[in-house]
This record gives C-alpha cells, sequence and structure tokens, in this order.
C-alpha cells in the first residue's frame, strides 16, 4: 500500500470515527465526569477524584481478580478437595495495614485542599446569598458593586414548564437575574435563608454550601475563566426545590463595572418610584408580574391555592376585607406557616402592585389601588 | 387447688394451640413471630417499591407528567422511611426470630410475648405512615432525615409520621433486648462466645447499636413535635436554636443505623460463603473484631453527613479521617469472604449467587462512600443522585441481596422443600443487571451536578434517567419472580433434607426440615 493510498478508505474512515466519539466523549465528559472546573480549586477538586478512582480502580482488579480466579478454578467440579486453612496472622496484620497506609497517603491532598477551600479570608469582593421558599436574593456586601441587591427567580416559562413549550437549552437552569462577579477576583459568598435550610450549589466553582436560617456560612471561589455557570438549590426546601437554580456569570473586570454601574442607576430609579402616585391600570399590570414570580407557585394562577396549605385567595378574607390586613400580612408573613415576609424581598412598589393585583382580580372587585407609600408606612 | 389448677392447664397446653387469627395475634413462638415479620417486611418492600416505580416513572423524562411537586416530596420520604424502617428492618429482625434460637440451640427467644409485641406495634407504625399520605396536606415532604425548619412547616402528616417513628423505634428497640438476653444467656452448652454463629455475632452487636441511638432518634423527633405545638424552638434561631442542632442528633443515630442495616446482613454472608465454599470462614476471630471495630467507629462519623452545613474545618477533618478508618475492618472482611472462597470447592446456588452479588456490589458502594468520605470531593457531591447511586448500593445490594441469600438458604429448612433452583437463579440474573441498570448511571448524574429530591430537571440529565427508569421497572418487576419461587415453595417442592447443602455448618442444619414447631427442648452439648 502507497503511503497516500494508507489514509483513504477504512483507515480514514476509523480515524474520522476515533475523532467523533472522542468529541462525543468530550461533550460525554460533561455527563460521566464533573463539570468543567473554572476555579483552580475546582480543578484540585476534579484532580482528587480522579485521584480516588484510580486507587479504586486498582483495589477492585485485585480484589475481584482473585475473587474470579477462585470462582473459575476453585470449583467443587474440578474435583479438587477444598483446602482446609481458616487464619494466617501475618497475612491478616498486612492486609490491615496496607489499606490504612493508602488511606494516609490519600487523605493528606485532600486535607489540603479542604484547608484552602475554607479560608475566605482576604475576599476581593464579599456578596450574601439568600435562600428563600423558591428563589435566591443576592447583597453585594463588600467590595467594587457594595450596594447592590436583587432577587433571582426561576426564569423558564411556565409553558416550558407545563411541557407545552419546547424546552430550551437552560431548562430549569435560567434565572431573571444573574449573579455578576469579575473574573480573577476572590469573591467571598456568605449564605443564609429566610426560611427553611436550602443549598447554594455551583458544581463548576466546586461550592456548595448550606443555607440556614439565622445563621451565616461562608465560601469562596475565584474563576479563572469567563463564562456562564449554573447551579441549583441542593437542600430539599419543599415544593419549589427543583424550582430556584443559580446562575454565575463570570465577566472581564471593564464589564463588571459597567453592569456596577448600571446596576446602581437601576436602583436609584427604583428608589424614586416608591413616591409615585401610580393608576390602577398600571398597578394591576405590574401586580401581575409579580404575582406570577412570587406568589403563584402557592397560591396558584387561578388564586385558588392549594387549601389547606396554601389558602386561596380568590374570595378570601384577607383579599376583600381591610387592606391594612392584607398588606401586614404580605409584609409580615404567618409564622408557622410558608407565607414568607415578603417585606424583606420586595420593593414597597412591587407590594402596592401585587396587593392591588390580589384586590381586584377573579373574583375579588374590591377597585382599591394600594399605593407604594401605604406599604411604606406600614413597614417598622 | 391453685396448683392442681396450674398442671391441669399445663397439661392441656400442648393440646390446645391456638388456630388461625388468634393464633399469629398471641403467638409467642419465634418460628411463627420471624415468619410474620418476613411477610410484613415483603409487603411492605412492595408498597416502597411500588413507591420507587412513581419516582422512576415521574424521573423518566424531564417535566412534571404524573405527581406534583408537593405529593413527589411525599413520595420520595415515605419510599425512604417505608425501606428503611418498614422493610429491610424487620426483615433482618424475622430472620433473628427464626434462625438465632436454632442456631444457638435454644428452644425460643428468652421473652416471648416481648417478642410478639414487638412485631404487632409494626402494624400501627405502618398504618400511621402510610396513612399520612390521605390525610389533610398530605404526608410530609421532607425526605427521610426529616429536617427541621422544613419538617415545622409541614401539617398532620409530620405528626403522623413522628408517632409512626416512634412506635418503630419502641418496636426495634425490645427486640434487640430480646436478642441481646437470648445471645448471651441462652445458648447451648459448650457454645462459647467465639463458637457462636456469625449471624449470631452480627445481630448481638447490631442490638446493642439499635439501644444506643433509637433513644437518640426518638429525641430529635420529639424535639420536632413540640418546636411544631409546644412553642420549644430546638430547631429555630429567632428562639435561640439552631436547625444544625437536628442535623446532629439525627445523624448520631442516622449513622450507626446505616451499619444496623448492614451488619447483619455481613453476619448472613458470613455464613453462607463458607458453606457454598465449603471451607470455614477464614478469620473468625477477626470478623468478630471487625465487626466491633465497625459499630464502635459507627458512632464517631456522623459528621460526615453533614459536610456543608458550615462546620468549621477541624471538625471536617475529623470526620472525614474517621469515616476513612472505617474503611479498614470493612476491607478485612471482604479480604476474609475471599481467602474463605480461595482453594475451597465452589458451587454457584441461589444464595451463593447472592453472596457473591452482595461481595460485588457492596464494595462498588464502599468506594463511593470512600469517595464521598472525601470532604473537598463531597463537596460538590453532597446532595445530588452520587449519594442515591451510593446507598442504594450498599442498602439494595448489600442488605437486600444479603436477605435474598438468606431467603434461599434457610427457606428448605423453613418449608421443608427445595425452591426451584433454575427459577432461583433466574431472579438473581435479573435482579443483577436491573439493579446496576438503575443505580450505576446515578454515580454519573450526580458527578454531573444533578441534585436530589427534584421531581423535575435540566436537560442535561435526561438520558440517564431514562437509562435508570427503565432499569428500576425491571427490577421491580422481577422481584415477582422471587414472590412466586417462595409461595411455591411453600407449598410444595422436593423434600428438603435436614441438611440440603453440603458444606453448611451450624445447629440449625441437625434438626429437621421444615424445623419442627418447638425445637431444642432439649439443649444440645456443643464439643
Amino acid at each position: 500500500m502507497t503511503k497516500q493510498a494508507r489514509w483513504t478508505g477504512l483507515p480514514r474512515l476509523a480515524a474520522l470515527g476515533v475523532l467523533v466519539l472522542l468529541s462525543r466523549a468530550a461533550e460525554a465528559a460533561y455527563e460521566v465526569n464533573f463539570q468543567a472546573p473554572a476555579t483552580q480549586l475546582a480543578q484540585e477538586v476534579y484532580d482528587l477524584h480522579m485521584w480516588m478512582m484510580g486507587v479504586c480502580v486498582i483495589v477492585f482488579i485485585i480484589v475481584f481478580g482473585v475473587m474470579s480466579y477462585s470462582v473459575i478454578r476453585h470449583r467443587k467440579s474440578s474435583g479438587v478437595a477444598p483446602a482446609t486453612f481458616h487464619e494466617n496472622t501475618k497475612v491478616e496484620i498486612l492486609w490491615t495495614a496496607i489499606p490504612l497506609l493508602i488511606l494516609i497517603v490519600i487523605a493528606w491532598p485532600v486535607t489540603k485542599t479542604l484547608l484552602n477551600m475554607r479560608d475566605s479570608s482576604n475576599a476581593d469582593i464579599t456578596i450574601k446569598a439568600t435562600g428563600y421558599q423558591w428563589k435566591w436574593g443576592y447583597d453585594y456586601l463588600k467590595g467594587e458593586g457594595e450596594g447592590i441587591k436583587f432577587m433571582s427567580v426561576l426564569a423558564t416559562p411556565q409553558d416550558q414548564l407545563d411541557g407545552k413549550a419546547p424546552r430550551g437549552d437552560n431548562y430549569l437552569l435560567e434565572v431573571d437575574n444573574h449573579l455578576v462577579v469579575p473574573v480573577g477576583k476572590k469573591i467571598r459568598i456568605l449564605t443564609t435563608s429566610n426560611d427553611v435550610v436550602h443549598g447554594w450549589y455551583v458544581p463548576a466553582l466546586a461550592i456548595q454550601q448550606d443555607a440556614i436560617p439565622g445563621f451565616i456560612r461562608d465560601a469562596w471561589f475565584r474563576a479563572d475563566r469567563e463564562g456562564v455557570f449554573r447551579g441549583q438549590c441542593a437542600q430539599l426546601c419543599g415544593k419549589g426545590h427543583s424550582y430556584m437554580p443559580i446562575v454565575v456569570d463570570v465577566v472581564s473586570g471593564d464589564k463588571y463595572a459597567a453592569w456596577v454601574a448600571e446596576q446602581k442607576k437601576k436602583m436609584a430609579a427604583g428608589a424614586e418610584d416608591q413616591s409615585k402616585v401610580w393608576l390602577l391600570a398600571d398597578l394591576l399590570k405590574h401586580g401581575e408580574e409579580v404575582y406570577t414570580k412570587n406568589c403563584a407557585a402557592c397560591h396558584q394562577a387561578n388564586g385558588k391555592g392549594i387549601p389547606p396549605v396554601f389558602p386561596a385567595l380568590d374570595g378570601s378574607k384577607v383579599a376583600t376585607g381591610p387592606k391594612i390586613e392584607h398588606i401586614k400580612m404580605v409584609l409580615n408573613g404567618r409564622s408557622g406557616t410558608a407565607m414568607a415576609a415578603f417585606g424583606q424581598q420586595l420593593s414597597d412598589t412591587d407590594i402596592a402592585a401585587v396587593i392591588s393585583y390580589e384586590r381586584n382580580s377573579w373574583s375579588n372587585k374590591t377597585g382599591e389601588a394600594i399605593q407604594p407609600s401605604e406599604i411604606k408606612a406600614e413597614r417598622r | 387447688m391453685e396448683a392442681t389448677a396450674m398442671g391441669h392447664a399445663q397439661a392441656h397446653d400442648h393440646g390446645h394451640r391456638p388456630t388461625g387469627l388468634r393464633r399469629w395475634l398471641t403467638t409467642t413462638n419465634h418460628k411463627d413471630i420471624g415468619t410474620m415479620y418476613l411477610w410484613f417486611s415483603f409487603a411492605m418492600f412492595i408498597v416502597g417499591g411500588i413507591m420507587a416505580l412513581l419516582i422512576r416513572a415521574e424521573l423518566f423524562q424531564p417535566g412534571l407528567q404524573f405527581i406534583e411537586p408537593e405529593r413527589y416530596n411525599e413520595i420520595v420520604t415515605l419510599h425512604g422511611l417505608i425501606m428503611v424502617f418498614g422493610a429491610i428492618m424487620p426483615a433482618f429482625v424475622g430472620f433473628a426470630n427464626w434462625m438465632i434460637p436454632l442456631q444457638i440451640g435454644a428452644s425460643d427467644m428468652a421473652f416471648g410475648r416481648l417478642n410478639n409485641w414487638s412485631f404487632w406495634l409494626l402494624i400501627p407504625a405502618s398504618l400511621l405512615l402510610v396513612t399520612s399520605l390521605f390525610v389533610p396536606g398530605g404526608a410530609a415532604g421532607v425526605g427521610w432525615t426529616l429536617y427541621p425548619p422544613l419538617s415545622i412547616q409541614m401539617g398532620m402528616g409530620m405528626d403522623l409520621t413522628i408517632f409512626s417513628v416512634h412506635i418503630l423505634g419502641i418496636s426495634s428497640i425490645m427486640g434487640s433486648i430480646n436478642i441481646i438476653t437470648t445471645i448471651l444467656n441462652l445458648r447451648a452448652p459448650g457454645m462459647t462466645m467465639m463458637k457462636l454463629p456469625m449471624f449470631a455475632w452480627t445481630w448481638l452487636i447490631t442490638a446493642f447499636l439499635i439501644i444506643a441511638v433509637m433513644p437518640v432518634l426518638a429525641g430529635a423527633v420529639t424535639m420536632l413535635l413540640t418546636d411544631r405545638h409546644f412553642g420549644t424552638s430546638f430547631f429555630s434561631a429567632a428562639g435561640g436554636g439552631d436547625p444544625v442542632l437536628y442535623q446532629h442528633v439525627f445523624w448520631f443515630f442516622g449513622h450507626p443505623e446505616v451499619y444496623i442495616v448492614i451488619l447483619p446482613g455481613f453476619g448472613i454472608i458470613s455464613q453462607v460463603i463458607p458453606a457454598f465454599s465449603r471451607k470455614p470462614l477464614f478469620g473468625y476471630t477477626s470478623m468478630v473484631y471487625a465487626t466491633g471495630s465497625i459499630a464502635i467507629l459507627s458512632f464517631f462519623v456522623w459528621g460526615h453527613h453533614m459536610f456543608t452545613s458550615g462546620m468549621p474545618v477541624a471538625g471536617q477533618l475529623f470526620y472525614m479521617y474517621a469515616t476513612m478508618l472505617i474503611a479498614v475492618p470493612t476491607g478485612v472482611k471482604v479480604f476474609n469472604w475471599a481467602a474463605t472462597m480461595w482453594r475451597g470447592a465452589l458451587t454457584f446456588e441461589t444464595p451463593m449467587l447472592f453472596a457473591l452479588g452482595f461481595i460485588f456490589l457492596f464494595v462498588m458502594g464502599g468506594f463511593s462512600g470512600l469517595v464521598l468520605a472525601m470532604t473537598a470531593v463531597d463537596v460538590q457531591m453532597h446532595n445530588t443522585y452520587y449519594v442515591i447511586a451510593h446507598f442504594h448500593y450498599t442498602m439494595v445490594a448489600g442488605a437486600l441481596f444479603s436477605l435474598f441469600a438468606a431467603v434461599y438458604y434457610w427457606l428448605p429448612k423453613w418449608t421443608g422443600h427445595m425452591y426451584n433452583e433454575t427459577l432461583g437463579k433466574i431472579h438473581f440474573w435479573l435482579t443483577m443487571v436491573f439493579f446496576n441498570i438503575t443505580f450505576l448511571v446515578q454515580h454519573f448524574l450526580g458527578l454531573a451536578g444533578m441534585p436530589r429530591r427534584i421531581p423535575d430537571y435540566a436537560l442535561q440529565f435526561a438520558d440517564f434517567n431514562v437509562i435508570s427508569s427503565i432499569g428500576a421497572f425491571g427490577l421491580g418487576l422481577s422481584q415477582l419472580l422471587f414472590l412466586y419461587i417462595v409461595i411455591v415453595c411453600i407449598k410444595g417442592g422436593p423434600q428438603a433434607a435436614a441438611k440440603p447443602w453440603e458444606g453448611a455448618e451450624g445447629l440449625e442444619w441437625d434438626v429437621p426440615s421444615p424445623a419442627p414447631y418447638h425445637t431444642w427442648e432439649t439443649q444440645p452439648v456443643v464439643k
């Protein structure tokens, strides 16, 4: 075969096949191993796991090699009488000591990585992530972007959730407001919760930290490349547990500065809104958006709720009776139930709008327009 | 007068044994009670299995097809509670009841009425659990671990669960008192502790574990009850408490609990492997010490279930090292089993197949456990499907396979008939294949980042979920074959000898098959 001919026909097909397999494997590597690490720590964790897998494979081969040999060669049907030995102190000591040594050898690199993982000191930016049932809230506490705060709610459209529309690539992994951070900086994440235990989990950043109500925990990461990294809540927190993802946008320093400026402008604009006097029609329109994002999960789009745990709003005493009780309920929640204190999560404008919506939808026809200033007055 | 009346009653005793429902309600006979435990556990296995199939049906595709998220959480919770407390634990107790007196040459368990009560308590306990699905608000949708504050939010289904757990715990504690007293006091003369069959040894140690930790679980769920209804705030920061306190108390129970559900299984394997290798168990002494070390170490590692709860790094390191330590005595056991087989004369009847399957798959579960013990890596895998894969390998391919091995091993003794060996082998292979189809891919799902306890998932997890669900249905249906095999064997089949397995050792093989209602009324003398 000439040199040229060797690269056509079957060998070429085979090479193509290998390339396809490799690219599938690269795609599949996402599926059979950890997600591609985006931080040095995540890379260390990835490597540690491969190390462990190597050790397990070797032990597997030894142990099951021996057993397979027995299964094949030490059968009664081979006619050889069974041996009678049933102890051997030297061997037993060896196979106790050697695994112990192997474990000690493995423990050292894991210890190093763990000590590093738990040291969140000297962070460039500190962000608090608060778990809610069922969304995350982010507060930029320290560093560039200080003062920015927003909620981050699942953005997958309802018709995709209902199976009525084809599912997008980021089904269940998309939110309205991403957590934006600059690349290469040490970001400390403080986790806490407003209600039950949640878990802030972004695999590519090798972070998982429980978010515990009444307590603050910390974790940190330093992304070494730009990109969008997605994660989910990792601690069962009720019916919306699958529906509160996390999306971290790692951007260049310049893009981050621009984002910070834009966010600050938006917040200033939002603060102005609080004293504005709204028309009922505008309140209802905005209120419906707020309702869909924050209330419909429990009280349902049709306002009928899922009694007895999630009461109906349609025709309810709170939504048709004195508005002050309705405002108090939304602001302060009801302790011992899943009704959160939305005063901590939503602005005066949002709360005024959603209450107006609830009081004027379905069979509720109070005709009342609640203004942001009324909400502000009720806050304590 | 009284003495005559007593003598009169005793003389009548043997002729007037109750029959029908009265027999089963009032029996103090260890064989009857063992039988009831085993049938109960199988029924619970089916109920828990149906729940597993509901879960896998929902997870077959992304999106919600059959079950609302709240209901899904309830089913996940009940699947766990029913399988652990309703299927696995009562099954092992059933074996303890049937086999320990036979194996140690005792005529029955030490406390007959306590034994009866231990069983019958399971009925109201399981009814509470199952009916919690149908009360307003449904069952508790919190996962079998019942973490607050979520469990404080739940409706009355949570209270039913708490009461059920209390009753289940009482039943286990009573059973354990019985087992310990029986083994320590009623052994046949000449049966020293170091001549005790491995199944009895592992149950003795397990019984101590149960007595130590079931009250801790009772404490944990009682604190949930008082936080829910009596104004305490053990687990609420607003009142000075801490949700993580619950996690500590629960897992202090929870980790020994997983050894409770596997140690008797180790004991079974330690009897089945030598029998079918026609060779004594290698390293009996070290097996006993290894079991004891595992039990003691199990009290020191609970924090590895809580690596992400925010404990100081010193705590994480301690729990990591302690957890790795447990791998050593567990490894010793596996090596001993392999050494038992080495240069034996092996045959592969169904009990042996399940024992070999146990070793193979339990070791794989051990590997994933070791990986999870590495805290820095656990951070990636905690609360993902990797954990689910790990504990199903150890609890299903571990505990359940050992239970299957035990059923096939001792069925001839109980019924007097040989089961259909071909069908038994088919049951083994179907279970083996479908089990791995179901759970092997779940390791990959966990690695890829799929969280636990979610009814709907992102698209990159779809392919492996399809495979896992198909496997689950195959696994579930295969167990109907097991039921058929057992029923047919009870009804008839080739006559079983007193010792149908050539290499089997133990006093249970010195009584006829089927074992008479009363055995060892005169204790044998062991040399």
